[in-house]
């Protein structure tokens, strides 16, 4: 039998929210950056149809993607090929067209983008989504059952508006089976570059009380970073240059989370 | 008289808002009551049709759509001056769907919502083709989270930074309105959360002022509209 695309990669894991704008893509990004610093191979799979930001995170909006004998080459972030990505920003012809598909159709590319990507060997997939609980979701989900996930994880903003669609996401884990590996309470609070005084602009401490309320890790706040933004804005490794920042500790931390998460189920 | 319809099927934030929820719809002869917030504010979401905050709605396309219908069909919102349309972020069966649905009657058209960075506008140049793509005029582009002003030391600072020059130079570029700017401001969540208005919490806020700007902007367009319109007839 033909092996499968997915059958050298070690953990999957799905980054979910309820809400759209709270942060999935940079939690992606970022851990998919402190988790190559730590000697580990990532893949990004970005199942965001309607809005690939995966690609411009990494400045590699204008990449094209190949075709193998096994399927579609994954377009790699750096010469050691340590971060390899697939998204549909790379197959549009311009960066503005726009993806209006109904649901079928997205689930037939999300069927292959699972099943003909070669990844080669991987110690993490991550996919990150689109918000909300449809198409793109049901059918990842059922498309990386057979793979076993290693879980989800959920970003949300503090206030209850964010949080409010976050449960409905959290039910969808629950009903799908898939494992919440933890809660990310995200745009955590701004700390003024000008006076250090510390404003929390989208409130606090939702996303803690919602880990709590449902029994599921919580894997810390990250606060919002002006560094962080430019980062991701310039397609820059945040994670290697700006150790001294106030949202690196965080970020650390949660993919320290996911790293002892991944090694207590090998074991 | 003012209509809210919530299509954000997948994640209704609208009751929460306004106040409103808990609440339930209420059927009568002449079909589904909205939901009234004030005598002329009348709001319709899939929110008002779950029993609980942790029910997921986990719908594929065409349910939505269905579901989209009926809120056209069967909502009884009586006469009114403005319906506004919350869609969810994309360009899917949500946007193709109310297009569609509504293309019997007329759009006024389109305001888009984006945050100052690159990363935000690259999503809604997409949105903004969309709207071409299906003829849905474009009233033009709010900017949001555009800047924040300390509080304690009143600096300003760009959280989101426009590095491509924001929704002005997006703007310029694709030839749509800017409406307006709106600054963060943490009353903003603060009221969304207690489903309490802003404008009335904080009427002195910087970011009030920007929203009736541009709510002021909105209607003198549809104003607009309406009088030509009446100049063909």
């Amino acid at each position: 039998a033909e092996r499968s695309n997915l059958a050298g990669v070690r953990h999957i894991l799905l980054v979910l929210s309820g809400k759209g704008g709270v942060g999935k893509s940079t939690i992606s990004t970022e851990l998919a950056l402190s988790l190559r610093h730590r000697g580990k191979k990532v893949g990004i799979l970005d199942v965001d149809l309607c809005g690939p930001s995966i690609p411009r995170m990494f400045q590699l909006q204008d990449s094209d993607v190949h075709q193998c004998d096994s399927g579609w080459v994954p377009v790699f972030v750096d010469q050691e090929k340590s971060i390899s990505l697939m998204s549909i920003g790379f197959l549009l012809e311009k960066p503005d067209d726009a993806v209006v598909w109904r649901g079928p159709k997205k689930n037939a590319l999300i069927k292959q983008f699972v099943a003909d990507v070669a990844w080669g060997d991987l110690d993490f997939l991550i996919v990150d989504t689109p918000p909300g609980t449809s198409d793109e979701h049901i059918s990842t989900v059922e498309a990386l059952r057979p793979y076993k996930p290693l879980g989800a994880i959920l970003v949300t903003t503090p206030q209850a508006v964010s949080v409010g669609d976050v449960r409905r996401e959290l039910t969808f884990c629950k009903k799908t089976g898939l494992r919440v590996l933890g809660i990310v309470e995200n745009m955590s609070g701004f700390v003024c570059p000008h006076c250090s005084e510390c404003t929390n602009i989208f409130s606090k401490g939702g996303g803690e009380e919602l880990a709590k309320h449902a029994g599921v890790p919580f894997l810390g706040c990250v606060p919002l970073d002006p560094q962080l933004s430019q980062s991701l804005e310039e397609g820059r490794d945040f994670i290697q240059e700006f150790p001294k920042s106030s949202a690196f500790p965080a970020l650390a931390h949660i993919a320290q989370q996911i790293l002892d998460g991944a090694s207590q189920r090998s074991s | 008289q003012v209509a809210l319809l919530d299509i954000d099927i997948c994640g209704p934030s609208i009751p929460k808002m306004m106040g409103l929820e808990g609440e339930q719809v209420h059927q009568s002869g002449s079909g589904w009551s909205p939901v009234y917030v004030e005598e002329n504010l009348g709001v319709m979401s899939v929110g008002f049709l779950l029993s609980s905050p942790d029910d997921a709605v986990i719908w594929r396309g065409p349910k939505k759509n269905g579901l989209i219908k009926q809120f056209l069909r069967d909502v009884d919102w009586g006469e009114i001056d403005y319906l506004i349309i919350d869609t969810p972020p994309g360009t899917s069966d949500e946007h193709l769907s109310i297009v569609q649905y509504l293309s019997a009657t007329h759009i006024d058209g389109a305001v888009i919502i984006t945050t100052p960075q690159e990363v935000s506008l690259q999503d809604v140049r997409k949105e903004i083709n969309f709207c071409h793509k299906v003829k849905l005029p474009i009233i033009g582009v709010v900017e949001n989270m555009s800047g924040f002003i300390c509080p304690k030391c009143k600096n300003e600072s760009q959280i989101f930074p426009p590095t491509t020059g924001g929704a002005e130079k997006m703007c310029q570029n694709l030839n749509v309105s800017l409406l307006g700017k709106v600054p963060l401001d943490p009353q903003i969540g603060k009221s969304c959360d207690k489903g309490q208005s802003f404008l009335s919490e904080a009427p002195e806020s910087p970011a009030t002022l920007s929203y009736r700007n541009i709510i002021q902007r909105i209607q003198e367009y549809c104003d607009q509209r309406h009088f030509q319109e009446e100049k063909i007839i």
